[in-house]
């Protein structure tokens, strides 16, 4: 399907499902159960997840093919996000040409970053791309205050010519985001029993484009193109002898991903019309590298997997405090309860990176592949067991013969 | 005119002399072999001829262009393919992948972002590489890790990649070096069947004599940086010099 074989078509569908199902797969709790904080089915956070899966699958096809492993793409996505928030400003609250926009400052950007860089490979390529991202970060936040509004950040106003679009809306507030009129806030509720369903045009939005750009990753693995990545990653001096050109290839991946990176950006402004410097820096780039690797580099789903699980865990453990815990483990005599509570304290709430360092720790160590290669495993040792079973069954019976 | 032609080329490397006024000649659909002891400079100028280092002085002229101040992409593109003393192949990637990339090099150049088209539908460039893979004789291991393969088969893929380029001169960098003796005998009957079935000029730089002898149809000693004798084999097998550069005056 859509030139795709079966196993590819098949993650695509995966992805699809898990994506336009999330309302509900991401709700599995009654909204008044006590588990109700598991949930992370909120418009807000789902968008997170599908943006911050676009970011990885295009980190994936730079340092998962290639093995460029660069630590700026942070400062794509802040210029993509500039550049959606200037277009809100300028032209109209229409997300269409903010993304579209978005996308293509970003790609022009990754291919000034990338023309430079790519002249070194390895650490020195790494550091590099990290220089310029700080650069970037820095200039975002102070030099350039008149296109980035410093350290307040990007923001909406009254009055912005907006020349397709109204500055202000009859009420005089500001006009929101929208798709040709559907707004990205927008969300319908359904209520099922005691279950809370929410659907977010925006997030649906974002859903869809994720599901493009995961089918076009998809493409890019599987074409020539992306066999000369892993040439290239393979071995850089067979690829000299054989008459081709390393650099252009590298320069090309590098600019695609800034443009996915650019992508999410602008979906990130186009949900929430503003822009700071923050999501420039280095942390943010880093965050990526560990979606990535959590999830498995070099794989089609491992990045969506790994955007996933560090933004469920980040949202989901930061919101856990002390008194949440004090009714968890209320069960316990009192001065066993307190000392339950005194050692998980660390990994909870603002300690979440603990518990985020712990786990990637205990990934790379034992599945260097990811989290995919965890699927592969458990997958691996069902089917054993499976013909183990067969195995057996049929040891029994050939005696009986 | 040789469809190689080195002329003066000197390389020097701070106070050491590596290269000086080397001239060599390689005839079309020859066998031309370039021996000498260690440190003889074979390996400099080698990678004089593929890109890899620029000589200081001379000339070194590829089908009557110049070759000087190329990347090693462009000379490949002309007509060399290089053959590695350690095989160079894509260990991460499948033998039929490996086969293929030179196949594309051939067909698309140097570059081509050919981002959306599925590999398996590059009817052609995987013909090609599976009739090379059969006529290499490794047909069965197509879907094997390259990394995987014993060093006598990633010698036979490795050759088996530049011959798929069809390049008019084949450079080989010690090719039969840390191999053991029925590997080596196999890959002389290899290049040997290259070199009659083919429409193409060989290039060899060797250390093991056995090799040379059984190959070589035009030998070139090197010693301390410069040319000693160009002669048929039989010539070289008698020359004094060569004995004295090979086992010192004393002999």
């Amino acid at each position: 399907m859509f030139g795709l074989d079966k196993k590819d078509t098949s993650k695509l569908i995966i992805v699809a499902c898990l994506a336009l199902l999330a309302p509900f797969i991401l709700n599995p709790f009654p909204t008044d159960s006590a588990l109700a904080q598991f949930n992370a089915g909120y418009p807000d956070l789902m968008q997170r997840f599908v943006i911050f899966g676009i970011f990885a699958i295009g980190f994936n096809i730079l340092f998962g093919l290639t093995g460029y492993l660069s630590f700026g793409h942070a400062a794509f996505l802040g210029v993509g996000s500039y550049s959606a928030v200037w277009m809100f400003k300028l032209i109209g609250m229409n997300v269409i040409p903010a993304i579209v926009l978005s996308v293509i400052v970003a790609g022009l950007f990754a291919l000034l970053i990338g023309f430079v860089s790519l002249r070194r490979s390895g650490i020195y390529f790494s550091i590099l791309t990290l220089a310029f991202a700080q650069m970037s970060f820095n200039l975002a936040y102070s030099v350039l205050t008149p296109i980035t509004n410093g350290e307040t950040g990007l923001q909406l106003t009254l009055e912005d010519p907006r020349i397709l679009g109204v500055s202000a809306t009859a009420d005089g507030s500001i006009p929101v985001t929208n798709l040709f009129g559907l707004e990205m806030r927008s969300t319908f509720e359904m209520a099922v029993g005691p279950w809370a369903f929410q659907f977010n045009a925006g997030y649906y939005l974002c859903a869809l484009i994720m599901l493009a750009a995961f089918y076009l990753s998809i493409r890019i693995f599987r074409s020539p193109f992306g066999m000369m990545l892993r040439a290239v990653k393979s071995n850089q001096q067979r690829m000299n002898y054989t008459g081709l050109n390393t650099r252009p290839y590298t320069l090309a991946a590098f600019v695609i991903s800034g443009m996915y990176a650019g992508l999410a950006g602008g979906l990130m402004a186009s949900m929430d019309p503003l822009a700071g410097a923050e999501r420039m820096q280095w942390t943010a780039s880093g965050e990526v590298v560990l979606m990535t690797i959590l999830g498995g580099a070099g794989t089609l789903i491992g990045p969506v997997l790994g955007a996933g699980f560090i933004k469920y865990f980040e949202n989901i453990f930061s919101k856990i405090n002390d008194n949440v815990l004090h009714t968890w483990f209320s069960f316990l005599p009192d001065g066993m309860e307190d000392a339950v509570v005194f050692i998980i304290h660390p990994f909870i709430g603002k300690g979440w990176h603990l518990t985020l360092g712990i786990l990637f720790m205990l990934v790379v160590i034992f599945l260097p592949g990811g989290l995919v290669e965890g699927g592969q495993r458990i997958k691996g040792w069902l089917s054993r067991r499976k013909s183990k079973d067969g195995g057996k069954a049929a040891g029994e019976t050939n005696p009986a013969e | 005119m040789g469809i190689l032609e080195v002329k003066d080329v000197g390389k020097r490397f701070g106070g050491l002399q590596a290269l000086s006024n080397v001239n060599l000649s390689v005839q079309e659909n020859s066998v031309h072999a370039i021996i000498g002891p260690n440190g003889a400079g074979k390996s400099t100028l080698l990678n004089c001829l593929v890109g890899k280092l620029i000589p200081d002085t001379g000339s070194v002229m590829f089908d009557g262009q110049s070759v000087l101040g190329r990347a090693p992409y462009e000379i490949n593109q002309m007509g060399i393919s290089r053959v590695f003393q350690t095989p160079e192949i894509f260990g991460d990637l499948t033998v039929l992948e490996n086969m293929m990339i030179p196949c594309f090099a051939k067909r698309d150049g140097a570059f081509e972002l050919n981002a959306l088209s599925s590999v398996l539908r590059q009817k052609d460039i995987l013909q090609k590489a599976e009739h090379m893979l059969e006529e290499m004789n490794m047909a069965d291991k197509r879907h094997m890790h390259a990394a995987a393969m014993s060093r006598g088969d990633k010698r036979r893929l490795e050759i088996g990649m530049c011959l798929s380029q069809e390049p008019r001169l084949l450079l080989l960098d010690e090719p039969t070096a840390g191999m053991a003796r029925a590997d080596t005998n196999n890959t002389i009957d290899l290049l040997k069947q290259i070199s009659d079935e083919r429409d193409i000029t060989i290039a060899i730089i060797e250390h093991d004599m056995h090799v040379v002898f059984s190959l070589a149809n035009r030998i070139t000693v090197l010693a301390q940086g410069t040319p000693l004798v160009e002669d048929d084999p039989q010539n070289i097998r008698g020359n004094p010099k060569v004995r004295e550069a090979y086992l010192g005056e004393s002999a």
